[in-house]
């Protein structure tokens, strides 16, 4: 038997509760609701920040943001100005050197941050609210609608990416504005197909059908339903998207047909490199500009594959 | 107190096309809704009981379905008539659904408080506090504890009785005059089912919602239904009061479905099932679609579809065996057992039928 609980705590401990007594006890009633357990992005949140590579590289993400938005107040010599010998090697307050003309490479770079930061988040902005839009419409409504949005996805996704840029930038113009544009326009066909799978996966779940059978409109029902479930993979394709542009912007540049002098771009910076001399004699003028696209790439990737394994980690787990 | 008609359905025909064919899955349902009530309708699975229902909300797949025929009056309009705009205004307003599947009819990403305010924003003209208000309110009425802090909480965090309170507090929303259930205890153990029943009677007194609950599970239409119907093969074969069903019924498929559900107090070696299966609805049989696994089928089964017999004011059947010219026949034993049984208990006399054709009561 038990050990002996006294007298007392025996009485006190082994009688029938009735049903009045059982409402003085502490409420303990909250069956079927767990209190650990948090939102959705929370959890995916606290996954991320388990994964150190992804943190330390958004840290680099950030730090990038930061250097581009306060890019005049860093940097030590005017963007534009000529302010020291010609194409000299580091030396003084030209911790890099300085270019043909006299103008701060590091001054330059820092600019050139500015342009990457702008191109990559503005043309994913552009391509994630197009290609998440039609992805949405093209899935729910499915029928003649999807058939059309989805041949003309096909048709956008077969046209020569390079040549069409090149076409577009030499039509328009090329500038920062001009190529932050025509890749965003240009780059939606495949988070369209991504959203649009999605979408036509969720349509057939029984919290859409409550939602159509409590009498929502359409738009709610896609906005506040649906478009919530797709939000983490569009994420990771917008994550992966930035690291694309802003190649894409460098590799443009350094053709010449992308953010044109005297604007610096990593793109552009790296350009000078074309020059047999520069590229042996000067790696001063090229190579910080090579690692530094290297570095935000690089780090933009690694917090997309973090995101994409705190995503999924849902489904693993 | 004067029983008024919310809902009739006339004449419903519905035909859903496959790549096989035209499947007729609804072959002329008829029933109506009182205020306050619980209808239930039973039938095996593919009987048409799901499809029937989703007509009055207008919930079937526009694509492939045709409605043949008929017509779903509620406050006088015909809901097959009106525009999708106008039909959003009555879903979740006036005529709102509970799934079969808590697990699943939760929006995942969105707290359960504001799932539970969408509706009353969606259909009432009132701020969002309000609603939110309404939402906590509602919380408490089906038995969510803390609504305060659930309030915030997310669909995963709760079990399945939980999430079915509420899908049962987000149809319930909009004080709505009918509410459709879906077979709403499928997907619970046994004890759940119990108290999500017991609640849904409650509310039901409470609200004065009539309810159309849809199962197959005839014990819980013994606890649930104030008037049952019996669908078999796209069609409404009885349908009278629970206890004309359960104690007098005269359709030989309703005698073999009551004689199919274990009971305690009889010695059965063998549970009795019904032989075969329903028919294709593909190429729907010609007379009675129920003949070919009936053994009280009889040579006008085959060749003839059967009338509707008036048993009692509320209470109809759909079979030859109530014509006048019909055979005398004795029920399964187990039916004759449980009448026997219900009279005794109640001291009253069931009718044995009024149109004088032939079922001994036993």
């Amino acid at each position: 038997m038990a050990q002996n609980v006294g007298n007392k705590n025996a009485e006190a401990l082994f009688h029938l509760v009735d049903a009045r007594e059982r409402l003085t006890y502490p409420d303990n009633a909250a069956e079927g609701i767990t209190d650990e357990g948090d939102s959705y992005v929370k959890t995916i949140a606290k996954r991320f920040f388990k994964n150190k590579v992804a943190v330390v590289s958004l840290g680099v993400f950030i730090l990038l943001l930061l250097i581009a938005v306060f890019a005049t107040q860093l940097s030590p010599h005017p963007r534009d100005a000529i302010t020291g010998q010609f194409q000299a090697a580091p030396y003084d307050n030209f911790y890099l050197g300085t270019d043909d003309i006299g103008r701060d490479v590091l001054s330059r770079l820092i600019h050139g941050t500015q342009v990457s930061m702008i191109v990559g988040l503005g043309s994913v902005a552009i391509y994630v609210v197009i290609g998440t839009t039609l992805g949405l419409v093209s899935g729910y409504f499915g029928g003649v609608v999807d058939s059309f949005i989805m041949r003309v996805t096909e048709a956008v996704m077969s046209f020569p990416f390079f040549m069409v840029i090149l076409t577009l930038v030499s039509l328009l113009g090329s500038g920062i504005w001009v190529v932050t544009a025509v890749l965003g326009v240009l780059s939606w066909p495949a988070l369209a197909r991504l959203v649009r799978g999605q979408v036509l996966t969720l349509k057939e779940q029984d919290f859409v059908h409550a939602a159509v059978a409590t009498g929502y409109s359409t738009p709610g029902i896609l906005f506040k339903h649906i478009l919530p479930n797709v939000i983490s993979p569009i994420l990771v394709n917008a994550t992966f998207g930035i690291a694309t542009a802003i190649l894409t912007e460098a590799s443009l540049s350094f053709l010449g047909v992308g953010v044109q002098k005297p604007r610096p771009s990593w793109g552009n910076i790296l350009s000078e490199a074309q020059s047999l001399r520069v590229l042996t004699a000067q790696p001063w003028r090229w190579v910080p500009a090579g690692i530094l696209i290297f570095i935000a790439v690089l780090s933009i990737n690694f917090i997309g594959e973090g995101l994409r394994e705190a995503i999924e980690g849902e489904t693993k787990n | 107190m004067e029983e008024t008609t919310v809902l009739e359905v006339k004449d419903l025909a519905i035909s859903f096309q496959t790549f096989e064919g035209v499947v007729k899955a609804v072959r002329g349902v008829e029933f109506m809704l009182k205020k306050g009530e619980t209808l239930a309708i039973v039938g095996e699975s593919g009987s048409g009981k799901s499809v029937s229902t989703k007509a009055i909300n207008r919930l079937l797949p526009e694509k492939n379905t045709l409605i043949e025929r008929g017509e779903v009056l509620f406050e006088g309009q015909d809901l097959l008539k009106l525009s999708e705009k106008d039909m959003q205004g009555i879903r979740g307003n006036d005529i709102a659904m509970i799934f079969q599947d808590p697990m699943t009819s939760l929006n995942p990403t969105m707290t359960v408080g504001k799932q539970i305010a969408e509706p009353i924003i969606a259909h009432k003209n009132v701020s969002k506090e309000e609603a939110k208000e309404k939402a906590l309110e509602l919380m408490d009425l089906v038995g969510i504890h803390h609504p305060k802090k659930s309030y915030k909480n997310y669909p995963h965090q709760f079990s399945g009785g939980m999430r079915q309170r509420v899908m049962i507090a987000i149809a319930l929303a909009c004080e709505p005059k009918i509410l459709i259930a879906d077979e709403p205890t499928t997907a619970l153990d046994v004890t759940i089912q119990a108290q999500i029943l017991d609640l849904m009677n409650k509310l039901k007194d409470e609200l004065d919602t009539s309810i159309i609950f849809i199962t197959h599970d005839l014990g819980v239409v013994a606890q649930m239904a104030d008037r049952v119907a019996v669908m078999y093969a796209g069609q409404i074969v009885e349908i009278g009061t629970a206890d004309e069903i359960f104690y007098n019924p005269m359709h030989p498929y309703t005698w073999g479905l009551l004689a199919s559900m274990p009971t305690l107090d009889v010695d059965q070696k063998n549970l009795y099932t019904i032989p075969g299966s329903p028919p294709n609805l593909l190429h729907p049989p010609v007379g009675d679609a129920f003949a070919a696994r009936n053994d009280y089928a009889l040579a006008i089964d085959f060749q003839q579809e059967p009338e509707v017999f008036k048993v009692t004011d509320t209470h109809y059947a759909k079979t030859w065996l109530l014509h006048p010219d019909a055979p005398d026949v004795t029920p399964p034993l187990k039916v004759v057992r449980r009448k026997e049984k219900y009279e005794a208990l109640f001291s009253v006399k069931m009718y044995a039928n009024s149109t004088g054709g032939g079922i001994n009561g036993g």
